[in-house]
């Protein structure tokens, strides 16, 4: 397939991509395509450049050189993140990022897919139909029976979960999510998998982890990410038997 | 909009403004009124003073709105107070006409000493009170609206903002200090005469200028209690704990912070310009950084983030300020700064914040066994 070809299938197309830091190349010529509806799970040891990745997929950084792609045509390289977020991309933080002094419920109100521009803003309230995806959504994150507490008193997995929540708020066509089992009990972690999946039904979904039994659980596409760029591409069985990835990952 | 009203007038709103209703109507009434040997009468002198302390209660209650609920900590807001401040001067210095020292029909006193010919093309309009009173919102307005679209579109944030608001202000002073600026160099603008023709040294002026700032005061507080409490305040305080969460949202975070920047500048505005025909006058100190720091005390004594706070606290540094100053004048720096450390590491919160915390613990304990306690801020809505 040509490149034109893979671009125009794909939900998230990267190319040749490089970031460099003081010289410090975090993305090397990083190039992978995640196909519409696809759950893809990118692993790496630290400083492979997972976190730059969804960086400048989200517009936080611009790249040096290179192309991102959306949904086969919109180029990423110069938007900022609230226009990327609008487009449909959402991204889920490593450290759960919620808004602590608000309620579980204002969380998600908060990330519903409305009109965002200040004036509109000022005087909007809460909608029923709205009101109905919040109650679906606090369904699917388990968090139905605390959707008055402020998300401050929330577990740390509990805020994961809240957090995910709000990116399905946001009705993204792209999930991006970073070490969602980070820090979490195992039943969390085995929780958090289901959580995923079902999601991964409806939405394309990047899931960056570190934790292998995790990635295992989720039984889908990996990438092997070294030093900025990819060093293998497949199932976790395949890699897993990659020498390349047993020298520089697996086998420590 | 009606909804929204409603539901920022809860009851401790609505004490709020009994309270401040009461102070508006009683004390000119106790001034104006009652005989001089009255043991409830107050003092003319007196007047103006709470009347500076509603000024500086509005000030505060503009870096509340910022600093409390968008994290964004001003150091720099005593340059918007001053604008206003200035642009009321203005006004007051042209309708003083031929009663100046020089009984120039149209350059204030300060223009013909430097032996200006005519009035800089900036003094035009100050004429109409009208005018005044729209830059009075404007000039600062369009100061934090051009410094604000530079400052968070950069994302400066931080102890980087603060510094670059001290360093606004201080600018401002200095470029005020002098003459050839056109705003009477270091001495400011005095000797008012009049306002829309009354005597400024009346007591029937004084007790309309008290009114009229406890009427801004009361305005300042609704907007601000509407706006933290519609759609727009939830994503104000979003940005305040998680900016970043809320940008990767979809919302345009420095359009929000302009947004509020403006607005809380224009209060400010509004505070400056009653405070001057209170006080008298307006010179370039009113620029100086130490004062916009002392802005940020008041509202942290009082509870930052709760805009209650801001006024108590303002009301009550203040006080504490005269009183210092008039008993143990050596003593109020020490007991400024002393007061700011007890705050800082006894009441976190500020005033209100502990009051809320208190009373959450007795509710809480009354209604044990009916419900889980809510937490203690949640209590207090």
């Amino acid at each position: 397939m040509t490149s034109e070809q893979l671009a125009a299938g794909s939900i998230l197309y990267l190319d040749n991509v490089t970031v460099s830091f003081d010289g410090f190349k975090a993305l090397n010529n990083l190039s992978f395509v995640v196909a519409p509806g696809e759950m893809r799970a990118i692993i790496g040891p630290n400083g492979a450049g997972k976190t730059t990745m969804m960086d400048v997929v989200t517009g936080k950084t611009r790249p040096d050189e290179g192309d991102i792609l959306f949904a086969g045509h919109t180029d990423l390289t110069k938007l900022d993140e609230a226009d990327i977020a609008e487009l449909g991309i959402g991204r889920k933080f490593q450290k759960p990022t919620v808004f602590e002094s608000h309620t579980v419920r204002g969380n998600l109100e908060l990330a519903l897919k409305t009109d965002r521009r200040v004036f509109n803003v000022l005087f909007g309230a809460t909608r029923a139909d709205e009101a109905e995806r919040i109650d679906e959504i606090l369904e699917t994150i388990r968090l139905k029976d605390r959707r008055a507490s402020l998300a401050a008193n929330l577990s740390h997995g509990q805020k994961q979960w809240l957090e995910i929540g709000m990116l399905l708020a946001q009705e993204p066509k792209l999930l991006l999510v970073d070490e969602p089992a980070a820090g979490m009990t195992d039943a969390e972690t085995a929780e958090t998998a289901v959580l995923l999946r079902e999601i991964a039904k409806e939405q394309s979904v990047v899931v960056v982890e570190h934790d292998m039994t995790f990635v295992r659980d989720l039984g889908v596409k990996v990438t092997v990410l070294h030093e900025g760029h990819v060093l293998a591409e497949g199932s976790m069985d395949d890699v897993s038997n990659d020498d390349k990835v047993i020298e520089v990952y697996l086998g420590r | 909009m009606s909804g929204l009203l409603m539901r920022s007038l809860d009851r401790y709103a609505v004490a709020f403004f009994v309270l401040l209703a009461a102070v508006a109507i009683l004390v000119p009434l106790a001034n104006l009124t009652l005989p001089a040997g009255h043991p409830l009468h107050v003092s003319t002198y007196a007047v103006a003073l709470v009347g500076k302390y509603l000024c500086y209660a509005l000030l505060a209650l503009s870096v509340d709105l910022i600093w409390g609920y968008v994290g964004i900590l001003s150091l720099g807001h005593g340059a918007f107070f001053a604008l206003g401040g200035y642009a009321m001067g203005m006004y007051l210095m042209r309708q003083i006409g031929t009663r100046g020292v020089y009984g120039h029909p149209e350059l204030p006193d300060f223009m013909v000493f430097l032996d200006w010919k005519e009035l800089p093309w900036f003094w035009h309009g100050f004429d109409q009170f009208w005018f005044a009173m729209i830059m009075v919102v404007v000039v600062p307005g369009l100061l934090a609206f051009v410094f604000g679209w530079f400052a968070f579109r950069s994302r400066v944030t931080g102890v980087y903002l603060s510094i670059i608001t001290q360093a606004l202000t201080f600018a401002l002073m200095l470029a005020f200090f002098r003459n050839n600026m056109g705003f009477g160099g270091n001495n400011g603008l005095t000797d008012f005469k009049d306002i829309l023709g009354f005597n400024l040294q009346a007591g029937t002026t004084r007790a309309g200028l008290f009114i009229a700032s406890a009427i801004a005061l009361g305005l300042g507080f609704l907007i601000c209690r509407m706006l933290v409490r519609s759609r727009i305040g939830q994503v104000l305080i979003a940005i305040r704990d998680a900016e970043s969460r809320t940008r990767f949202l979809g919302y345009r975070v420095e359009a929000y912070k302009v947004f509020v920047f403006t607005l809380s500048a224009a209060m400010a505005g509004v505070a400056g310009a009653l405070y001057v025909p209170q006080v008298g006058i307006i010179n370039p100190s009113e620029f100086a950084p130490a004062n916009s720091i002392e802005v940020v005390i008041w509202v942290a004594v009082g509870g930052r983030g709760t805009l209650f706070g801001p006024v108590i606290g303002a009301v009550l540094v203040n006080y504490a300020k005269t009183y210092f100053t008039g008993a143990l004048p050596d003593a109020w720096l020490f007991a400024l700064g002393g007061l700011f450390v007890f705050v800082t590491l006894f009441l976190p919160q500020g005033i209100v914040g502990a009051v809320r915390q208190g009373w959450g613990k007795v509710s809480r304990r009354k209604r044990s066994g009916d419900e889980p306690a809510k937490p203690a801020s949640q209590a207090a809505e």
